[in-house]
């Protein structure tokens, strides 16, 4: 009998799946995924998005629900005093931190590639007549529906480090409500020249861009929009693992 | 065992230990106390690595716990405020704090029967009561099987069966030769149950005896005009002279009747002269008198 790191992560695993909020944040976050895709599937008859686009649209309220599902994760430890009892047990720490991100973040992985596989499909089958369909084989198609899938798992990686750090679970929804929605929002005030250099390497515009099928000038790659974002992940796990480590419980 | 070495802890400006120094050692049940405020959680919140010590370090069966490869084997602790997610039930709190260790889950079910708390493993914590709630807690500190117990204020809440339950199982995990230690505000309480007592006060260390001296300690209430000059009067081997108060004085190791002819010899005016008869309950009141950080207005 001692601590390993598989029965850390395997308490966490304990921990995610016995509160009800955790299977009714991410049935949300699929229902939206899936409902928004297929809502703009239907009704848009532009020209501007491609199929995998319109499926993917509920992926901006997906990736807030997924970040939610991982701040309360995170801050919950702390607003309910179970902390304590979770560092007394592991008081090293650490590996806390890194268990309950790979929980949150496969769980969140597994779920919504699911889910962005299921929205393009049904997202297909009721396609506005206006919109040319597409099938998994075509270009870039399969890596926009794996990227929402990692892009989203991301997303509630930083929500458990949000809710670690800020230990609060308003707080860290605020901050990332602020972070994927607001920041985008306040970038595009600025004088064109900042705003342009700015704006594609933004949180949300980084890793959506692994999403797009169709690249606007002012978007990063694919790969590295998402690499992007998930050096903001890092950062924020790093500050997290430093409040963690170095201040009292 | 516990050892607390010269541990200081400083919230801001505020001193809230201050070079405190105790062993709680193994087959032996310690009675932590002190009136509120005292620094006993605080303390115990040290001694399993969730707050850090600003000077002094603490070491749970030799080594600093953050070092040990199985905590839970070490050290089962109920810490003062509840420790675990209302919306988990019994059952699942315990298996999260099982499998960080690969505790078993029959050793779960085992820790929840010995609570008294079968019934109820599926419901909500939420819907806990309080003495339900300290159950589990208990509980979950005997999970691991640990060599020491360490429990802050384990009767608050329960009923009188459960507090009896408490007794037993302490004095039980003591007698199999684990060191035992639980905190408490209530003397009572503690002499029923400890061997080992260490009392503390604003953070400093006011005793470090065993619950029989303690009650022999006793002596002799003495309020005089000069406490400064009597002291020096009665000073002699195996007297402790404790300030209980501006011109008060308890004690110990000597008779009224000594310390009434060495102030008379000297000329220092005695107002009151009185050996003291407490309870361990005021043994204990006067002792901390003076370190009483929260008092009801009079
Ligand atoms: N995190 C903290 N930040 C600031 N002050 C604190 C903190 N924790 C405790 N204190 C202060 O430290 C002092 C000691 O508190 P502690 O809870 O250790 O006392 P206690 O002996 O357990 O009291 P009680 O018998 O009421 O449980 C109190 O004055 C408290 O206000
Ligand atoms: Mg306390």
């Amino acid at each position: 009998m001692k601590i390993t790191p598989g029965g850390v992560v395997a308490a966490e695993w304990t921990k995610f799946s016995s509160l009800r909020s955790t299977w009714i944040t991410t049935g949300i976050s699929v229902v939206l995924l899936i409902a928004f895709g297929m809502i703009a599937s239907a009704s848009f008859s532009g020209d501007s998005l491609s199929a995998v686009d319109l499926a993917l649209s509920g992926s901006t309220l997906a990736a807030l629900a997924v970040g939610v599902l991982g701040a309360l994760l995170g801050a919950g430890e702390y607003t309910t005093g179970m902390i304590r009892a979770t560092l007394a047990a592991v008081p090293r720490r650490l590996p806390v931190l890194w268990s309950k991100s790979l929980v949150a973040g496969v769980a969140a992985l597994v779920t919504m590639t699911a889910g962005a596989f299921a929205a393009f499909a049904l997202g297909s089958a009721v396609l506005n007549d206006a919109i040319g369909g597409l099938g998994l084989r075509d270009d870039g198609v399969l890596r926009a529906l794996l990227g929402a899938g990692l892009y989203l798992g991301l997303v509630a990686v930083l929500g458990v480090a949000l809710g670690m750090l800020v230990r609060s679970s308003a707080g860290a929804i605020a901050i990332l409500a602020g972070l994927l929605l607001i920041v985008p929002g306040l970038a595009a005030l600025l004088p064109d020249s900042i705003s342009e250099t700015v704006t594609p390497y933004l949180p949300s515009n980084a890793g959506s861009a692994v999403m797009a099928l169709t690249q606007g000038d002012n978007t990063l790659a694919p790969w590295t929009g998402l690499a992007v974002f998930a050096g903001y992940v890092v950062v924020a796990l790093a500050v997290a693992a430093f409040r963690l480590k170095k201040t009292d419980a | 065992m516990i050892q607390v070495r010269e541990v200081s802890k400083q919230y801001g400006a505020k001193t809230v230990v201050d070079r405190l120094s105790f062993t709680a050692k193994p087959g032996q049940v310690t009675g932590f106390l002190g009136p509120n405020g005292a620094g006993k959680s605080t303390t115990m919140r040290m001694v399993v690595a969730l707050d850090a010590p600003t000077a002094g370090d603490v070491l749970v069966n030799g080594r600093p716990y953050a070092s040990s490869k199985a905590p839970l084997r070490e050290i089962g602790v109920l810490l003062e405020a509840r420790a675990m997610h209302p919306g988990r039930t019994a059952v699942s709190h315990l298996l999260a704090l099982a499998r960080t260790h690969g505790i078993s889950r029959s050793r779960v079910d085992e820790v929840l029967d010995l609570a008294g708390l079968s019934a109820v493993a599926h419901k909500r914590v939420g819907a806990f009561s309080l003495g339900m709630g300290q159950r589990l807690g208990i509980a979950a500190a005997l999970l691991g099987d640990p060599a020491v117990v360490m429990l802050d204020e384990p009767v608050n809440g329960l009923d009188p069966e459960g507090v009896l339950w408490v007794r037993n199982l302490l004095t039980g995990l003591a007698a199999e030769g684990r060191t035992v230690m639980l905190s408490s505000h209530l003397m009572s309480e503690v002499s029923l149950i400890a061997d080992h007592l260490v009392i503390i006060g604003r953070g400093r260390l006011l005793a470090d005896t065993t619950v029989a001296d303690f009650v022999t300690a006793e002596g002799v209430r003495v309020v005089t005009a000069a406490p400064d000059a009597l002291r020096t009067a009665i000073a002699g081997p195996g007297i402790t002279v404790t300030s209980t108060g501006a011109e008060e004085l308890l004690v110990a190791g000597t008779t009224a009747r000594a310390i009434g002819l060495a102030a008379a010899g000297r000329g220092i005016p005695l107002f009151e002269l009185t050996p003291q008869n407490a309870s361990l309950e005021e043994a204990f009141m006067a002792l901390t008198h003076n370190a009483v950080e929260y008092e009801a207005a009079r």
